[in-house]
């Protein structure tokens, strides 16, 4: 029963809370979470997402755009990048990476 | 791969899950050996290395290791004591990724009760000064019959000292923390009630809260390290290479890293592969669903409590075993033994 407002409001640590206002405040130029890594094992031949805890293992796709997010550019130039049809995709999967703490 | 740089620390947990027989300070591997192993583990396939003890920080040369990890994904695992400005930053400069502090209270008394010196302050501005780092902060708290009633004030403390996530580990007992069994055994109105304020927590924080669940109240037994040999290893400060960071007393000839190739000891040694897969089972694991989820439950624990380190766990409800571990939650109570490298001295 007990909701967000009960304990006391959008917490400053809470890095989603952060994140929106950030977002509002300008275009959002994803970039790695604190202690996100991205890197390839020549033993799994696979592209790795390495955080605190947890190995992810990414798709090509899902590599080639975390590998775009640099802080430089914008969402619209990231999703620029591939085909239009899965433009929607690509939003989404930002957004996903984005609300596990990997991107902000 | 869990890295335990020095069974060497300034505090004095009753709960340690270290062995009872520490590895002295003299007989450690030094820098050049460890920074060996880690790429040996790296070429293995290891991607992550928890550098923990002990206290890491005792080790002068830990920024030196850091830098020799080899792209390997490094977190420091400490009790905070000994962690300065200086000190992060060079061990950042390394390559660190991440730190995790443990915190024994929710308050500075109660917490430097159970850490045997005072350190809760040590402990609160280690929490800032990785917070100002940048680095993800990990926050881990070892649950039993002392803190579980103050669980809410834990998780506030750990989020209000910027934690990314939270571990809250009921006891395992194994090293000293089966020394003191009696001492810090929750009852299992203690353990209810803590595990319903967890519940409650995950609808108001973002933040990762992870309950890892007492084997001797729930009649569960803990998923052996996700296999035998399986997904990880643990090197002791001595070079020994483990398959559990509990199995230092087990009745394995344990390989060490210099005596043997990493790559040797994982795929080959005789530890590695004792307890590797399903084959070795008896009744009831051998027969049983929930073999290839937790693998029969805990090696160690068999053998601590058994004798006989292929029974099944008797942390296990389905296990013969069973009442000694039921036998033992209804026995708790009595005063701790401090974690000691001499042997335990009765006090008068
Ligand atoms: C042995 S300590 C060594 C690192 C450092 N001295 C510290 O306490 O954080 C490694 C981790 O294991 C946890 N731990 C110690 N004894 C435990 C036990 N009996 N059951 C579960 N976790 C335990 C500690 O809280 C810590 O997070
Ligand atoms: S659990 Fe306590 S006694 Fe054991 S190594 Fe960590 S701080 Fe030291
Ligand atoms: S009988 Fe063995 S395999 Fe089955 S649940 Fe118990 S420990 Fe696990």
């Amino acid at each position: 029963m007990t909701g967000p407002e009960a304990a006391g409001g959008p917490d400053p640590a809470d890095p989603v809370a952060r994140l929106g206002a950030a977002d509002a405040a300008g275009g959002w130029r994803p970039v790695l979470g604190a202690g996100a890594v991205l890197r390839r094992c020549d033993v799994r031949q696979a592209e790795l997402l390495i955080v605190p805890e947890r190995i992810v293992v990414l798709n090509d796709e899902a590599a080639a755009i975390i590998r775009l997010c640099d802080g430089g550019r914008t969402v619209a130039e990231i999703v620029a990048e591939f085909p239009p049809e899965g433009a929607a995709d690509v939003r989404g999967f930002l957004d996903d990476v984005r609300a596990r703490g990997w991107l902000r | 791969m869990l890295a335990e740089l020095t069974h060497g620390c300034p505090l004095r947990c009753p709960y340690c899950a270290n062995p009872t027989r520490l590895v002295t300070r003299s007989g450690e591997l030094d820098t050049g050996e460890w920074r060996r192993v880690l790429g040996e583990a790296a070429a293995l396939g290891v991607l992550h290395a928890h550098l923990s003890g002990g206290e890491p920080l005792l080790r002068g040369d830990l920024a030196e290791i850091v830098a020799g990890a080899s792209g390997i994904y490094c977190q420091l695992v400490t009790s905070g004591v000994g962690l300065t400005r200086e000190r992060l930053a060079e061990l950042a400069d390394a390559g660190l990724r991440s730190v995790q502090l443990s915190v024994q209270g929710s308050s500075a008394a109660a917490s430097d009760v159970i850490a045997g010196r005072r350190s809760f302050a040590a402990k609160e501005r280690a929490a800032r000064l990785v917070v100002a780092a940048g680095l993800p902060l990990g926050v881990n708290i070892v649950l039993h019959r002392h803190n579980l009633d103050a669980v809410d004030e834990l998780i506030e403390l750990a989020l209000a000292w910027g934690a990314n996530r939270v571990e809250l580990a009921n006891v395992q007992f194994q090293g000293w923390a089966l020394v003191n069994r009696r001492a810090l055994m929750p009852t299992r109105d203690q353990v209810a009630a803590a595990r319903a304020k967890v519940a409650a927590w995950r609808g108001r924080t973002e933040v990762e809260l992870v309950w890892v669940a007492p084997d001797y109240v729930d009649g569960t037994p803990k998923p052996c390290m996700g296999g035998w040999g399986a997904i990880s290893l643990t090197v002791a400060p001595d070079g020994r290479v483990l398959p559990c960071p509990a199995a230092y007393d087990l009745p394995l000839d344990l390989p060490n890293v210099r005596d043997h190739p990493l790559e040797w000891i994982w795929a080959d040694s005789p530890a590695f592969n004792a307890y590797r897969g399903t084959a070795w089972m008896r009744e009831p694991c051998s027969g049983c669903p929930r073999r290839h989820e937790d693998f029969g439950g805990c090696r160690c624990q068999a053998y601590a409590l058994t004798g006989d380190p292929r029974r099944t766990d008797p942390a296990c409800a389905l296990s013969p075993d069973h009442h000694l571990v039921t036998e033992a939650v209804e026995d708790g109570g009595g005063a701790f033994t401090y974690r000691t490298f001499s042997r335990p001295r009765p006090v008068l």
